[in-house]
């Protein structure tokens, strides 16, 4: 059995930081990451849709869930699974299972980057001041999910629910710190 | 004083003090610094930069070319324009001449940005500008309108009229407000659009706290840059008024006549008791009448023969005396004008000059519209000769000019521009454009044509130097002006060059049309043709603090970190930059009188753990690709210089790359997984160009291939476990794992349990010593760290930074891509011709390395040196010649120094170079010149330590 | 701030890009084939018109896709993009 106690995030010494915001901020840890690459229109991707219990996405800057899973579309044959922690190897079986003798790679990125959910009214405000994105309700709804930078690392940003201003953002896990710190910043004015 | 009882747009109810050339002043909420010191009496604010001479305040905006003043207190700023800083209660401020001082101390102020997205984004919010916004605002359209002035209103703002027959600043107010109550309009006050940067992005400066001075809140940024990407831009700038270029017509009181009227409407300053309206066309009139009716005594000057007669009948009727045909000449005063000097042509000729006493002297020769951002943004711009100014003419699919920037110059013209550029915007966004009836706006008078006149010539007999100046701020003349021309200049950026003119802080908006005009009068030419300089970004001046926002100290840059950072800010290490990681450098420790090691010290004694017992490193920046697919050994073969395809699952291989020059571009080691499977690392700082090549050629070049690339870099953390010691170590961390030389071989990797973490330990060495690189999940990188030093205490585990592992590697003759190669190095060059396949068909690189350049036996081979002096280091970067005996120049250099360390190893110095035919001269004597002096060194094989390799094995 | 329309994620700031150089260049079949001078010519020359110019791009911060773009250099506008692969587009 693998002992995970000793485990450290990329955020673990930022966490009291981002409590203290004035928007909600949060770490979520040690989340399932796997990369997909598939052919969109092979048996690959229809098989593994399947499995997942629905079609992969194949709009640009979108994802799809199902389940507990969030599939982030990456590129045109490129995906990002997003599941709770501690299902890399079972998520992983399953996606490979479906894949079988089809053309397709799975990658366990877990640890490639770190998830921070962003929640609250000002969300957008913040992140517009380092993103070139339109965050608009209407320009980014529930579902859209882009790759872009945010200040000067990249970012993915997955809107989970554009009414509540529901945000999920994965960043690289070297740039954690510096994320962490360029989100603190930018929130500093908000609390006036 | 000069402040009237009369309506204005400041709050007299509320005091603010301030000090100006160390004389302290009473002004008013609303006023500028400029409007408060001539409410005060007070016109000469700076003196000239070259000449010395006073020079007051020419306008009433961002256009004024002569009154820069230091605010002093509270924060010390250099060159600000006194008719754009709002007065606040503390403001300290002198005149300048010319140039200010920064400051010494930390700028305290905040400064950020932020991105804004619309719809239609507004320039201006004064008639055509409000219009525009609030009908693209009534359609539903997301809108930012920013406006450069406190409060909306433009022009309205500065003069007496009237829409729907009440003060037109009523409609304003009732405009700004519907904006305000629009859920997806931003109205920005105080916001500048600065420049246009291509598709509709437009950077604005928004002053936030400025006009609080001390009483700016903390935290609140003081300036914000936004960055707004607009779909379609509206361009309702306004126009500037432009002067005329007479003798002497610098002294303080000189003002253009719109200044005047907005002195006296904006801020109830009459800036003048005896006032001398110099004009060209009708616009000025109403300046005349206003100051009039406000208690000055004014004399009209119009260099038109005939004059309007409805100006003529309202300028008697206030006994306004008006010259026909007369133009000023030049003017006298000590300091402040006191006498206007004229001449009126009779038939055809110069009258007798006569002078006419005045405290102020409005000048108005036209107006130019502000273009500056339309012409950045590619719109042509047309002469208008009736004009005598450069306007739009172009039909942007996406920028438009409204009003009085695209030379629409009554009111009515100017509010219906800018319903139609915002009825065009929203058409062209496939958005019905709401109705938005406009206000009704006065009768206007039938207008007779404004006379074009850049300068009038210089009557005096006397050979003073001229005093007709173009551009008041650089101390520029018309003489300047012809001696460009007279130097053959025909161009009239030569010209600006040459002259200066327009390159001050007001970027030319009073002179630079002018300049045109004088140029192509000069050459005969036509202005039309001739054009103006171009419109560059900032139309005003953007401070470098506001352009560089957060981005500075913490946050200038980022910083990456690996898992285990934090143990080593523990321990006390210094850090390298490596591209934007901070990488352990050395982990100097107390010494026995409990002081620092230095890095000599420290790196001495990390290479001897590593060497004689065990040490470990964080490797974790390495960069890592995982390649999968049916194809991916196929695609490896064709992208490194040696064979991939035949490396079996289980082994790895060192592996170089080349750019299609044949140059080595990386290297680093391959794993192969699987059949189908392999992680490649990249160095440090190529990791993210390298996987952008791979892609390149995977995507464009060979899409039949089955291979996709992921990086995996931050997945793992990757520690070499390094030393004759390590196996010892490991098989205490895995008891599972057969660490035996025959169980688990040099250049194999195995999946293991590493202190009951899941790990793949690789058996590569990149210092010659037995080592194992063990990989774990990021997220059990520290605890493996920490658990290894654990494990290897009682071996006297030693952790090494970069330093250690350069010294370790160089001993070895392993080069360091970038450092002891630069893109004109060839594997060969290295001396590596074993990693280069001769049975591959091809690769990337492969046909270059055939070029008889790559060939040559003279190039610059990798090798080691040795100083004679073993205690000498050599510098990096040394260049090394033949003889002692240094020839003329051009001396010929053999070479230069690329690493160079002392080694506890050799227990010397030594050093790798790229020489001339270096591996021919191997035991040659060469002289490496540093520091003045010529230090000899031996040439020796590039690998110092252990050739026969004896060590890997442990 | 150049727009680039990504053909995947569609109209993005150029900091998320990177420059690739001339498109349609393609890597020789048989560069052994090559006298030097033109594997020279393959290697170190391009065009470099005033005008339409088809060049790669890749969008890098994004969807790490390579793709090709038609810019005027004259005055920077994108005229076309289209994808790897596929022909170059007739432009204005």
């Amino acid at each position: 059995m693998v002992d995970t106690t000793t485990r450290r995030s990329p955020l673990a010494g930022q966490a009291p930081a981002l409590a203290g915001l004035p928007i909600s901020a949060r770490e979520l840890p040690f989340l399932t990451q796997l990369n997909l690459r598939a052919d969109p229109d092979g048996p690959a991707a229809a098989s593994i849709g399947r499995a997942l219990g629905g079609t992969l996405p194949v709009v640009p800057s979108t994802a799809s869930r199902f389940g507990e899973v969030d599939v982030l579309w990456l590129g045109p044959d490129e995906w990002l699974l997003l599941a709770p922690s501690g299902q890399e190897e079972a998520l992983a079986a399953t996606v490979r299972r479906a894949i079988g003798e089809a053309d397709g790679a799975v990658t366990d990125v877990s640890a490639q980057r770190t998830a921070v959910a962003l929640t609250g009214p000002r969300v957008r405000e913040v992140l517009a001041r380092g993103c070139s994105i339109d965050l608009h309700p209407k320009a980014a709804p529930a579902g859209s999910c882009v790759q872009t930078l945010l200040a000067q690392t990249g970012v993915t940003i997955l809107v989970r629910d554009e009414t509540s201003s529901d945000f999920l953002l994965l960043v690289r896990s070297s740039f954690a710190e510096y994320f962490a710190a360029w989100l603190i910043d930018a929130c500093a004015e908000l609390g006036e | 004083m000069s402040r009237l009882d009369a309506t204005s747009r400041i709050d007299r109810g509320t005091d603010l003090r301030f000090t100006f050339d160390g004389k302290d002043y009473l002004g008013h909420p609303g006023d500028t610094l400029a409007s408060a010191l001539l409410a005060n009496g007070v016109h000469q604010v700076a003196t000239s930069i070259r000449f010395g001479r006073p020079r007051g305040i020419m306008a009433a905006g961002v256009e004024d070319a002569n009154a820069l003043v230091q605010v002093e207190a509270p924060f010390s700023e250099p060159m600000l324009t006194a008719t754009t800083i709002e007065l606040y209660d503390g403001l300290v401020a002198r005149g300048l001449s010319g140039q200010g001082r920064l400051a010494a101390e930390p700028d305290p102020a905040r400064y950020d940005a932020i991105h804004a997205h619309c719809d239609v984004l507004v320039v201006g919010a004064g008639p055509s500008g409000l219009v525009a916004a609030l009908t693209a605002a009534r359609s539903g359209a997301r809108v930012v309108l920013v406006d450069d002035q406190p409060e909306a209103g433009g022009s309205l703002l500065g003069s007496a009229e009237q829409l729907d027959g009440v003060p037109a600043t009523t409609w304003v107010s009732a405009t700004v407000a519907e904006l305000a109550a629009s859920p997806e309009v931003r109205v920005l006050q105080r916001t500048t659009a600065f420049g246009y940067y291509d598709d509709g992005f437009v950077l604005a400066l928004e002053k936030r706290t400025d006009h609080l001075g001390a009483a700016a809140p903390a935290g609140v940024s003081r300036q914000r840059v936004w960055r707004i990407r607009a779909k379609q831009v509206v361009i309702a700038t306004g126009a500037h008024e432009r002067p005329v270029i007479f003798a002497d017509n610098d002294r303080p009181g000189i003002m253009l006549a719109s200044a005047a009227r907005t002195y006296l409407h904006r801020y109830a300053v009459l800036a003048g008791r005896e006032v001398v309206v110099f004009t060209t066309n009708d616009s000025a009139y109403a300046a005349a009448t206003d100051l009039a009716d406000a208690g000055a005594e004014v004399t009209v000057v119009d260099a038109r023969p005939e004059i309007s007669p409805y100006w003529a009948a309202e300028c008697a009727r206030r006994g306004i005396a008006v010259r026909p045909a007369t133009v000023v000449i030049g003017t006298s005063g000590n300091g402040r004008v006191t006498s206007a000097h004229v001449v009126t042509a009779v038939d055809g000729s110069s009258g007798p000059r006569q002078g006419i006493g005045c405290d102020l002297l409005l000048v108005s020769g036209g107006w130019n519209p502000a273009v500056h951002l339309y012409s950045q943004a590619r719109g042509t711009l047309r002469y208008d000769a009736k004009l005598g100014a450069f306007v739009p003419a172009s039909e942007l699919l996406d920028v438009r000019a409204a009003g009085s920037a695209r030379g629409a110059f009554t009111l009515a013209a100017c509010l219906a521009e800018g319903r139609l550029a915002a009825q065009d915007a929203l058409t062209a966004l496939g958005i019905a454009p709401g109705d938005v009836p406009l206000p009704g706006t006065p009768e206007q008078p039938e207008e007779v044509p404004g006379h074009v006149l850049w300068s009038v010539p210089d009557h005096r007999e006397d050979n003073a130097p001229c005093s007709s100046f173009v551009d008041l701020q650089r101390d520029a003349t018309v003489a300047d002006v012809l001696r460009a021309t007279g130097s053959g200049m025909t161009s009239v950026e030569h010209v600006k060059r040459y002259t200066t003119i327009g390159t001050a802080h007001d970027q030319g908006k009073t002179s630079g049309v002018i300049t045109s005009g004088i140029v192509a009068d000069a050459l005969g030419v036509d202005i039309a043709s001739l054009g103006t300089t171009t419109f560059r970004p900032p139309y005003t001046s953007v401070s470098f603090a506001a352009l560089a926002g957060r981005d500075r100290g913490q946050i200038f840059d980022p910083v990456r970190v690996t898992a285990i950072h934090p143990w080593h800010v523990k321990h006390g290490a210094l850090f390298e930059n490596v591209g934007q990681w901070k990488r352990p450098w050395y982990y100097p420790q107390r010494d026995a009188s409990g002081s620092f090691e230095d890095l000599e010290t420290a790196v001495l004694r990390e290479c001897r753990a590593a060497r004689e017992g065990v040490a470990l490193m964080d490797a974790s920046t390495l960069g890592k690709i995982n390649v999968q697919g049916a194809d991916a050994g196929e695609f490896l073969d064709r992208l490194y210089t040696n064979i991939m395809s035949t490396l079996k699952p289980g082994f790895i291989r060192y592996g170089v790359m080349c750019g299609m020059d044949g140059m080595i571009l990386d290297d680093g080691t391959v794993t192969r997984v699987s059949e189908t499977e392999f992680l490649l690392t990249t160095t440090t700082g190529n990791a993210a160009k390298i996987l952008e090549w791979m892609e390149e050629f995977a995507q464009t070049e060979w899409p039949e291939l089955r291979v996709s690339l992921t990086s995996v870099t931050e997945h793992w953390v990757t520690v070499p476990l390094v030393g004759p010691r390590s196996r010892e170590v490991l098989a205490s961390l895995a008891p599972d794992l057969d660490v035996s030389n025959e169980g688990f071989g040099f250049m194999t990797w195995r999946d293991a349990e590493v202190a009951g973490i899941p790990a793949r330990i690789c058996r590569i060495s990149f210092s010659g010593e037995l080592a194992y690189e063990i990989n774990v999940s990021a997220w059990d990188g520290l605890a493996l760290w920490e658990t290894v030093i654990e494990h290897g205490t009682p071996y006297g585990i030693t952790p090494y930074g970069t330093e250690a592992m350069h010294v370790l590697r160089a001993e070895k003759g392993y080069p360091i891509i970038g450092q002891d190669t630069d893109g004109t190095v060839t594997p060969q060059d290295l001396g590596m011709s074993w990693v280069v396949s001769k049975k591959k068909v091809d690769f990337i690189g492969k046909r270059s390395h055939a070029r008889a350049e790559n060939n040559r036996p003279d190039r610059k081979q990798l090798v080691g040196l040795l100083p004679v002096d073993p205690t000498k280091l050599l510098a990096e970067g040394a260049q090394l010649l033949a003889s002692a005996d240094v020839p003329e120049p051009p001396v010929p250099m053999l070479g230069h120094v690329t690493s160079s360390y002392r080694s506890a190893a050799l227990n010397r110095t030594f050093a790798l170079a790229l020489v001339r035919a270096g591996r021919d001269r191997l035991g040659e004597t060469l002289y490496a010149w540093q520091d003045g002096e010529l230090l000899a060194v031996t040439v020796a094989d590039s690998v110092l330590y252990d050739k026969e390799g004896a060590r890997r094995d442990g | 701030m150049l727009l680039i329309p990504c053909p995947w994620c569609g109209p993005r700031d150029e900091t998320e890009f990177h420059y690739g150089g001339q498109a349609h260049v393609a890597y020789p079949g048989n560069p052994a084939a090559l006298s030097d001078e033109e594997w020279a010519r393959y290697l170190f020359f391009r065009d470099n018109p005033k005008g339409a110019f088809a060049e790669r791009w890749n969008h890098s911060a994004g969807c790490r896709r390579w793709f090709n773009a038609v810019r005027d250099t004259a005055d920077n506008e994108i005229r076309a993009v289209y994808r790897t692969g596929e022909p170059r587009p007739v432009t204005a």
